[in-house]
């Protein structure tokens, strides 16, 4: 039974209290959007992913070999295990396209002679598959025609195996395979320059010279069959054909990568989201707890009249879950609002031909119910205090509080303190608890805006320190297969190229124990300029004659450090499995590498002195015309530019991070002004009645704002310092959160963070104060007095 | 006062509290006696145990040693939810300063008390008993002084209470504006017989009581009986 009177009471209160509870309301939806954002996004990505990979039918086991007899597919299909086989042919070529003069990397895969690929299905995003053995007709991956703006019916030139064809696109694609699509060696996608093309396999094969021969195989396996026994058998029958190895999805570069941004928004949405919904339930409690303790009178007034503590428990468990509910609204329209758009920028990485966003109600009954219980705690806390006490204790006034004279006043510096200020003082020394939490409130506030700025600074380190420490390369040449060294010196001969480097680049499988990771082993020349290994103080390193070098956190990954072996099982050419000491770690924010000396990894490979390709400095006036040499040399598969990489780096993190970033100082800004407007207005009504016996008294309302406003200054200084502490915190745990293979982000806090928050903060302080002042000014000396005492 | 039915009954009653850092003791062993349908006033100076009394007997405090009994129902020990429940069906409160929800009208004030009584009357009934059915529809914010005690008086009696308890219900009010609130205790208590106990300190308000008892300094100083009650109009201060 509520009764009627009651529920009219509490609606009329929250009416009376709407600038709080708009205010606490602001907090909640804050809280509740940042949750929403962060895991209707994963839900989302994980839901295209999976109704787009079962739709194209996405293979689960891949292998690359030299080349294999077309029969052999059938010995395949015949392996224990295998439910569907697919061999293919892929290629790689240079491209060309009318008017846009930097080397482009194309990735031809063939699809079968006639009708759709039994696996790997191409999406077909308009236009239409080339026609049945057709000789020049492909289909080109979508970022990359509209990156040039091509419709079917365009024309591009490519150079494969040397030779020079005109292709017609005739159709545009997507497909699971190349969901993220990133050019081999580079750091993020360049859809200009690196294209995934779909051509019919027997013109394919004939252009690439291995007709009735295929060099590729993806297959799916039969329900309950362990993919790794079909891996074991499958390399027993492509070794002899140059396998190079087997791998299940998870290894597969595009399927890695998503996979991997999946993992890591799961372990920042267990810290960001975690954090700022954390903050706003305590806040919440300490506001609802002071807001109620406010009604202290009330509760013992229908005490008196009979109301068990339970009906009272009920009455204001209602008035808190109305705010609620009232913050949550925003709350989930902003969460799904930008956890949408944010879904949609993931959309430009992850090429899904349609994105199902999802708001389950799991989420969003999660956030609410954690921000309702943290709300109804801090509520019934007050409540309970409240109703401890006899009605008749309660209905009187809190007792005087013990004062004394403070602090600052004990250690002789009363002299210098006026009597205003000397109330002020004693206000909050008398309260200590209350203080406290209002400094931490407020700290709270500005250790949530410095999580969104952190990324900025350690995205702008990341950047200084990879591309002005580390790759300082204006090209990378990679050729076709490894070549000599002299190689380097010819290129270095281009006229424009100030500087070539070799390096030698071998694709490899580390091991220790039972813990495996495959990467490259990038050997390089001591004394090198253009591409420094930098250790973990951030000083180029010198490579060892013998050893391996590795990045820390691969270190990490793989459980060893210095003076440790670890066995490097080679993935090309004759696969050789090696022993190689740790000679130490290096510091890196992107990717997990390991390092060699050229002359120490060619040892190890047991081949002459032989190079990958080389890193060039070039005149960039001369730029074009290097290009034109290049691709007339046909061991040269592949020119990539370094401008180019940070452009595109950069245009990634603004689009996506840092859009984020703004959405979570959007959020944390209005968690900030929730809570100091809230301090200030609960400060208001806890001394209102003094505020006027001293305006009787023949105070000015200055002098009396100064009082108040006195408080909430001393409030936020003493926040600020206490928010950097708690904000670096939170920032070291968002660094340790975001950290995956692909990336680390450094803890590195700068200046203009700290200074944002406390500017932020500020400025809520300020804000606030000034709708307090406006409140004195208005307030009613006689209808204050006359209230009980 | 033919049956003389006892309602409260106290013995050696004794409150200790502590305001700060001093101890108060505000009752030093009372034994007193209320009588069915009586109206009583306490009277004594400011902080000699008044309030202390009226909020032990209504079950809004307790003693800190010492028995109180209403009827045959011991309060001394009573748990608060014994407390709570004695409250809401034998006792009606009206307290200095009103104490009236500003966020509901009169009439919500009312029938905030009706909702959760056994066989109250209607708010409106109550309202009219105090002379302010026109007045109904108000915010406490909107109503004197004299008309919010009314209120908070027809809010203690719309559940026909067995026993009126006021704490200085007149203390804040004028002579002439006191003189209504008087009159409509005094109706309450001969048209319900209700037991009313008045605490005041001021000796004009005396004069309409069958009884007065005089306390002082948390001690009984004296029982006077009153042989005829002078009609609330009649007093003036």
């Amino acid at each position: 039974m509520t009764p009627r009177a009651l529920t009219r009471k509490l609606l009329r209160d929250l009416w009376r209290l709407r600038g709080q509870a708009m205010a606490i309301a602001m907090v909640i939806a804050g809280g509740v959007a940042t949750w929403i954002i962060f895991h209707s996004t994963i839900d989302s990505l994980v839901i295209t992913q999976s109704s787009f990979y079962r739709e194209s039918r996405f293979a689960e086991v891949f292998a690359t070999l030299k080349r294999a007899p077309k029969r052999l597919e059938e010995r395949i299909a015949q392996l224990p295990g295998v439910a569907v086989v697919e061999t293919r042919t892929v290629a790689l070529a240079n491209l060309e396209v009318e008017g846009f003069d930097d080397p482009i990397r194309g990735l031809m895969v063939s699809i079968p002679d006639e009708g759709e690929s039994k696996l790997n299905r191409l999406f077909v995003r308009s236009g239409r598959l080339p026609e049945p053995r057709a000789p020049d007709e492909v289909v080109v991956s979508e970022p990359f025609a509209e990156a040039h703006g091509f419709r079917p019916g365009a024309r591009l030139g490519a150079i494969i195996n040397g030779r020079y064809r005109m292709l017609t696109i005739v159709g545009i694609g997507l497909s699971a395979e190349y969901v993220y699509q990133i050019g081999p060696g580079d750091l993020f996608p360049d859809y200009k320059r690196y294209a995934i093309l779909w051509m019919r396999e027997e013109p394919l094969s004939a252009a690439q010279g291995t007709q009735d021969a295929f060099n590729d195989v993806a297959l799916t396996v039969e329900p309950g069959v362990q993919k790794e026994e079909v891996i074991v058998r499958l390399d027993d029958l492509l070794r002899p054909y140059g396998g190079t190895g087997a791998i299940g999805r998870e290894d597969q570069t595009s399927h890695q990568y998503l996979d991997q941004e999946i993992q890591g928004l799961r372990s920042s949405a267990a810290v960001v989201p975690v954090i700022f919904l954390a903050v706003a339930a305590f806040l919440i409690n300490v506001v609802i707890a002071r807001t109620v303790d406010q009604q202290r009178d009330q509760v013992a007034v229908l005490k008196a009249f009979g109301y068990t503590n339970r009906a009272i428990g009920i009455h204001y468990a209602g008035l808190v879950l109305l705010i609620v509910a009232v913050g949550s609204v925003p709350g989930i329209l902003a969460g799904a609002w930008a956890g949408s758009g944010l879904a949609e920028l993931y959309r430009m990485f992850f090429r899904f031909p349609y994105l199902h966003y999802v708001l389950a109600p799991e989420v969003v009954l999660t956030a609410i119910g954690i921000t309702a219980a943290a709300a109804l705690a801090g509520a019934l806390r007050a409540v309970a205090k409240a109703s401890r006490l006899p009605p008749a204790e309660a209905m009187r006034p809190e007792p005087p509080m013990v004062y004394r004279a403070s602090l600052v006043e004990r250690a002789g510096l009363q002299r210098w303190l006026d009597q205003p200020t000397r109330m002020v003082v004693r206000h909050l020394e008398r309260r200590p608890g209350k203080a406290l939490l209002s400094v931490l409130g407020i700290a709270m506030a500005g250790a949530i805006l410095m999580v969104g700025n952190f990324q900025e600074d350690a995205i702008d380190f990341m950047l200084d320190v990879q591309f002005g420490l580390a790759q300082r390369q204006d090209l990378t040449v990679t050729f076709v297969e490894p070549t000599a060294r002299e190689a380097a010196f010819e290129l270095a001969s281009i006229p424009g190229v100030l500087r070539a480097e070799p390096f030698r680049s071998v694709p490899v499988e580390l091991r220790a124990g039972h813990r495996t990771h495959r990467t490259a082993i990038q050997g390089f020349m001591n004394h090198g300029d253009l591409y420094r290994t930098l250790d973990l103080r951030l000083r180029p390193v010198e490579f060892p004659p013998e050893g391996i070098l590795l990045t820390d956190y691969l270190g990490e990954q793989l459980g060893v450090g210095p003076g440790d072996w670890v066995t490097v099982a080679v993935q090309e050419g004759a696969q050789p499995v090696r022993e190689v000491q740790v000679s130490g770690l290096v510091s890196e924010y992107i990717g997990l590498s390991a390092y060699m000396q050229i002359d120490a990894l060619n040892r190890l490979m047991q081949e002459g002195p032989v190079i990958s390709g080389a890193f060039l400095a070039v005149d960039p006036a001369q730029l074009g015309r290097i290009f034109e040499d290049l691709r007339e040399r046909p061991r040269v598969i592949g020119t990539s530019r370094r401008d180019v990489a940070i452009k595109s780096l950069e245009r990634t993190m603004s689009e996506s991070v840092l859009v984020f970033a703004f959405v979570n100082t959007l959020l944390a800004g209005s968690i900030a002004f929730g809570v100091v407007y809230n301090a200030a207005r609960i400060t208001l009504s806890e001394t209102s009645r003094e505020l006027a016996s001293l305006r009787v008294l023949g105070f000015t309302r200055g002098e009396v704002a100064y009082i108040l406003i006195g408080e909430l200054t001393v409030l936020t200084l003493a926040a600020i310092p206490v928010g950097f502490a708690i904000g670096y915190g939170f920032c070291a745990l968002v660094a340790h959160a975001f950290a995956s293979e692909l990336f680390r982000i450094p803890l590195v806090v700068e200046a203009s963070t700290y200074g944002f928050a406390a500017l932020i903060v500020l400025a809520a302080s300020l804000f606030s104060a000034l709708l307090m002042a406006r409140k004195l000014y208005h307030l009613d000396l006689v209808a204050v007095l006359k209230t009980r005492e | 006062m033919a049956e003389r039915e006892a309602v409260f009954r106290t013995q050696g009653l004794t409150k200790i509290y502590r305001v700060g850092e001093v101890a108060i003791h505000a009752l030093r062993g009372v034994d007193v006696t209320f009588y069915s349908g009586e109206f009583v006033v306490l009277l004594g100076a400011s902080g000699g145990g008044k309030s202390t009394l009226l909020n032990i007997l209504g079950g809004l405090d307790t003693a800190t040693d010492g028995r109180v009994f209403y009827g045959s129902q011991e309060l001394t020990h009573a748990s608060d939810a014994e407390l709570t429940d004695y409250r809401r069906h034998f006792v009606g409160f009206v307290f200095q300063f009103y104490n009236l929800i500003p966020s509901l009208t009169a009439r919500e004030n009312v029938a905030i008390v009706t909702e959760i009584a056994r066989d109250p009357m209607t708010p409106e009934e109550a309202l009219r008993m105090v002379g302010l059915e026109h007045r109904m529809d108000h915010f406490p914010a909107q109503l004197s002084g004299g008309e919010q005690q009314r209120v908070a008086i027809a809010r203690a009696i719309a559940k026909r209470p067995a026993v009126l308890l006021c704490d200085e219900p007149t203390g804040a009010l004028d002579s002439k504006t006191g003189v209504v609130v008087l009159e409509a205790l005094a109706r309450v208590n001969e048209e319900l017989g209700t037991t009313t106990v008045v605490i005041t300190h001021n000796a004009a308000i005396a004069a309409m009581a069958d009884r007065v008892i005089h306390l002082s300094d948390g001690q009984i100083t004296g029982v006077e009986t009153k042989p005829r009650r002078v009609p609330p109009s009649e007093l003036s201060w």
